[in-house]
């Protein structure tokens, strides 16, 4: 089958371990105020089968070395994860490390269907990036314009599922930094099982010219990145939910 | 076996039988080193005072407008000037191109016009007697080239499809084996080219007649290199018998040859490794400490800091800046498989800690993979500091080349000592696919008597037809057209280099290289990618070519995408391959000056901005007047799928055609390298 794919990046070295082929999927159910890939939003991009994609990305196998690999991003990938669940499975033959950058907000747990082709994603999936925007619910809707209860949920269902997690939080000053709220991010983090990093990613203003060319109004204007000793902050009090440092 | 007091303590071999070998000196004497960068010392407070001379003169000169003091009247020779000094008695090494730091020097050899131009841009007047002279009684290589050159060469010329060409300066790009003079003392340097002398016996064939005339020439240049070393109170006639005289007499080496020649880029080859075992060799015997031994390297490569040439302002344009390319070269593998890296290796780098960044000497680290991981680690923080090392793939040269080659200018590598190179600036290859749509008019430059467009090669049939240009048929013309312009292109330099072997011979430079040097042929070649991207928009778009009333295909309409070199995409990437060989196959079915092995270069890191100026409208729907990309770089913003795939593709381009080297200008920040 085919996916609709925004862009590739050959040197990946931020999302996720190693150097990695980062496939930039299209279109993205949430609209986050902070989103840097505002161009990825819309449906569109260009199609690509499985196998063309797994074919570019194994062009640079040499590179990935021995953590490396494929990384799918967005967008939000798992909007076409059946896509998705195809490439890695030809990766994972090719003994390719694959990994998803993911909201979880396509995760539904009291549809069946949609559980069973999560699970079968699981099974080719090393590793899941999985971003947190908000950890209270109301401001979850504000800052993305959807509920959070997917993503919570998806969490949980990858740690039952003994899935490897790397949380993401974006810290945006006055949106996502609030102590209390990362605290109780972290609380929650401590209730998984199968979470091995923490990572925190100041909010950048880099994505801001790209909304002048779609004619988007910039949401954040004004916003500044955040001090560096609050991110230092935000890192501690989130890493507590790990159980260490 | 002839023995001198400065062998003392040095492990014999071939190096020191009535032979010339530094590398066999190397290989028998060196000490490898796998340690850290803990034992490097910082600057002393002499290194301080007179590094705080040099800047105070920087500042001097910047605020004159670029030159603090010219030579008008004294023409530079070894032995043309009294002592140089920034601080006498707080110089370790010693010597500066004239009597004083920052005083450039008159060096008319190469093109007096090019002298009187550039002093006249900085307000000084060339004394008249020495413009009489270089008029009248001595010819000049610049007026030897034009003598001779043809019609079509100055055409091509000043169309720019042939640029940079060394008609007017100094070639430079040759790399005298500076280690000699400090390893056998300029005495057994002569002897020996007396020996080669002799030996050219028999039927005096041109050839031979120029071989004894230039050894002479090197005699003498030799001997008045121990002229110069007197002028500063040195005897480099033996063989240096402490570190400090090493790095003097090497220095000594060097300053002769820039005293000598006004060279485009005047390497200094690769020495840390010999100079490593002198320091090693006095640390040993306790006659120097750590902190002397790095005031020695500070102070050398001071030196080489403040290395100056009058050059013209649109010769700066051509550089962007004012460079002098004093590459020197460090690290690297042996291939015996132990490292080449000593403590000299670091102390050299360090000299960017102690004396603060800078581009001169351009310090290029020959990069393995197998390189001892404390040096690796050290070059990557001076490099994070300092952004002023240069690294070259040792694993790419030294199979080739072996293990005691260095890099001339910015990626030329030669064997020291034992090849040369005739510099040769490059063939502008997007502007010769316009002249195959063109038939060979330019698409810019008119013809001064008709003010019709200039034809510069033979009237070949243009394209003719207003429809989509045909994949085919442009090849085929733009093959055609390669062929031409190889043709010119080899023998326009084929006649250079005759010239400026008769009237600006680098008789220093080539008395420290083997008397049976192996030359290369450095040909060059500038918008490779502006030139595959226009053949790839040809054949996978529809490119509609736009006429003048000259009928002069002066612009395209394009319809459709196509795949762009840089996105590591064979149909691209192919494009540029097949032009690269083709034009490489072309000049080598030539015949080369002086039996010469061809080589050519894709590296235009700065012209690339003038080249693009003289070039118009191109297929790739790239405008007229901009810059071609650099080097072998892919067009400014096509490469749109990252690093990698960028990489990739300039690195399909297949080394053995272009063995002069391969450039690609590429900056990353550093945390796009990752977070950890």
């Amino acid at each position: 089958m085919t996916g609709s794919i925004h862009s590739f990046e050959s040197f990946g070295t931020v999302d996720g371990p190693g150097i990695r082929f980062v496939v930039f999927l299209q279109g993205c159910p949430l609209r986050c105020k902070y989103c840097h890939n505002p161009d990825t939003w819309l449906a569109g991009g260009k199609e690509y089968s499985a196998e063309e994609v797994a074919e570019r990305a194994v062009k640079y196998r040499s590179y990935f070395g021995d953590k490396g690999g494929v990384t799918v991003s967005g967008g939000e990938p798992l909007l076409q994860i059946d896509f998705v669940t195809e490439l890695f499975t030809i990766l994972k033959k090719r003994g390719v490390n694959t990994c998803v950058d993911t909201s979880g907000f396509t995760f539904n747990e009291a549809d069946e269907e949609n559980v069973r082709r999560h699970k079968k994603l699981l099974e080719v999936a090393d590793l899941f990036l999985l971003d947190i925007k908000h950890i209270d619910d109301a401001a979850h809707r504000d800052l993305t314009g959807q509920s959070n209860a997917h993503t919570l949920a998806f969490a949980k269902f990858l740690s039952d599922n003994g899935k490897k997690i790397w949380i993401r939080h974006v810290l945006v000053p006055g949106y996502t930094d609030d102590d209390g709220a990362l605290k109780r991010l972290s609380a929650f983090i401590s209730t998984l099982k199968t979470v091995e990093k923490v990572e925190v990613l100041p909010y950048h203003t880099m994505g801001e010219v790209k909304y002048g060319k779609l004619g988007y109004q910039y949401p954040l204007a004004g916003v500044q990145p955040p001090e560096k000793e609050r991110v230092e902050n935000a890192k501690r009090i989130l890493c507590e939910g790990m159980g260490h440092e | 076996m002839i023995q001198f007091k400065g062998w003392e303590g040095f492990i014999p071999g071939k190096w020191c039988n009535d032979e010339i070998d530094v590398r066999d000196f190397i290989q028998r004497n060196y000490t490898p080193y796998e340690g850290d960068s803990k034992f490097l010392a910082p600057a002393t407070e002499a290194t301080k005072k007179l590094w705080q001379i040099v800047c105070d003169l920087s500042k001097k000169e910047r605020e004159a407008g670029g030159v603090l003091d010219a030579d008008t009247k004294i023409v530079s020779t070894l032995t043309s000037h009294g002592a140089g000094y920034l601080d006498k008695d707080l110089e370790k090494i010693v010597g500066v191109q004239t009597d004083a730091p920052f005083k450039r020097s008159l060096q008319p050899f190469g093109g007096i016009r090019m002298s009187e131009g550039a002093l006249e841009m900085y307000g000084y007047k060339i004394d008249p007697q020495v413009k009489e002279i270089f008029t009248k009684y001595r010819k000049t290589h610049n007026e030897g080239v034009f003598d001779a050159y043809t019609p079509e060469m100055r055409a091509a010329r000043s169309a720019h499809i042939l640029t940079g060409l060394p008609d007017a300066y100094g070639r430079g790009r040759i790399i005298g084996d500076y280690r000699r003079v400090a390893l056998y003392g300029v005495d057994y340097l002569i002897k020996k080219k007396e020996e080669d002398k002799l030996a050219i016996n028999g039927d005096m064939t041109p050839d031979k007649v120029r071989n004894r005339e230039e050894i002479a020439d090197q005699i003498k240049a030799l001997k008045a290199l121990k002229e110069m070393a007197v002028i500063y109170g040195c005897d480099i006639s033996k063989p240096a018998e402490t570190a400090q005289q090493a790095i003097q007499a090497l220095y000594f080496g060097y300053l002769a040859a820039v005293k000598d020649q006004n060279g485009a880029a005047m390497s200094i080859g690769r020495n840390t490794t010999f100079l490593d075992i002198y320091i090693e060799r006095d640390l040993q015997k306790g006659l120097i400490t750590e902190e002397e031994a790095q005031e020695f390297i500070d102070h050398f490569i001071m030196k080489l800091r403040i290395v100056k040439f009058m050059r013209t302002k649109e010769y700066n344009e051509l550089f962007s800046g004012d460079p002098t390319w004093v590459t020197e070269s460090i690290g690297g593998m042996g291939v015996d498989g132990r490292s080449l890296v000593t403590k000299t290796a670091f102390r050299v780098l360090h000299t960017l800690d102690n004396l603060g960044p800078a581009p001169e000497p351009n310090l290029t680290v020959l990069w393995s993979k197998r390189l001892p991981a404390e040096f690796k680690k050290y070059c990557a923080e001076i490099s994070i500091r300092t952004s002023s090392i240069q690294y070259e793939s040792d694993e790419l040269m030294r199979p080739e080349m072996g293990d005691d080659y260095a890099i001339a200018c910015c990626v030329s590598c030669m064997r020291v000592g034992k090849d040369m190179q005739f510099f040769g600036a490059r063939a502008n290859l997007a502007k010769c696919l316009l002249y195959a749509i063109n038939g060979g008019k330019d698409e810019i430059m008119k013809d001064k008597v008709t003010g019709k467009p200039m034809q510069v090669s033979p009237e070949f049939v243009p394209i003719t037809s207003n429809d989509a240009l045909d994949f085919n048929e442009v090849t085929a013309k733009f093959d055609t057209m390669m062929t031409w312009l190889a043709d010119l292109y080899v023998n326009t330099l084929n006649l250079i280099h005759y010239m400026h072997d008769k009237y600006s011979y680098e008789a220093l430079e080539m008395a420290l290289h083997d008397t049976n040097v192996r030359r290369f042929f450095a040909t060059g070649i500038a918008g490779l990618s502006c030139a595959a991207d226009s053949l790839s928009a040809i054949k996978y778009a529809k490119v509609y070519p736009i006429r003048n009333e000259d009928g002069i295909v002066v612009d395209f309409k394009i319809e459709g995408d196509f795949p762009k070199y840089g996105n590591n995409d064979d149909r691209a990437d192919d494009m540029a391959v097949w032009i690269l060989k083709t034009f490489m196959k072309k000049v080598k079915s030539h015949y080369t000056y002086r039996d010469s092995v061809p080589t050519t270069s894709i590296l235009t890191i700065t012209s690339n901005v003038v080249y693009g100026k003289k070039t118009g409208n191109t297929p790739d729907g790239r405008r007229g007047g901009t810059p071609l990309a650099p080097g072998a770089n892919p067009m400014h913003g096509r490469d749109c799928n990252g690093a990698l795939a960028s990489l990739e593709s300039v690195a399909k381009l297949p080394y053995e055609y272009s063995r002069d080297g391969i450039s690609n200008t590429f900056s990353i920040t550093p945390g796009s390298l990752g977070k950890e």
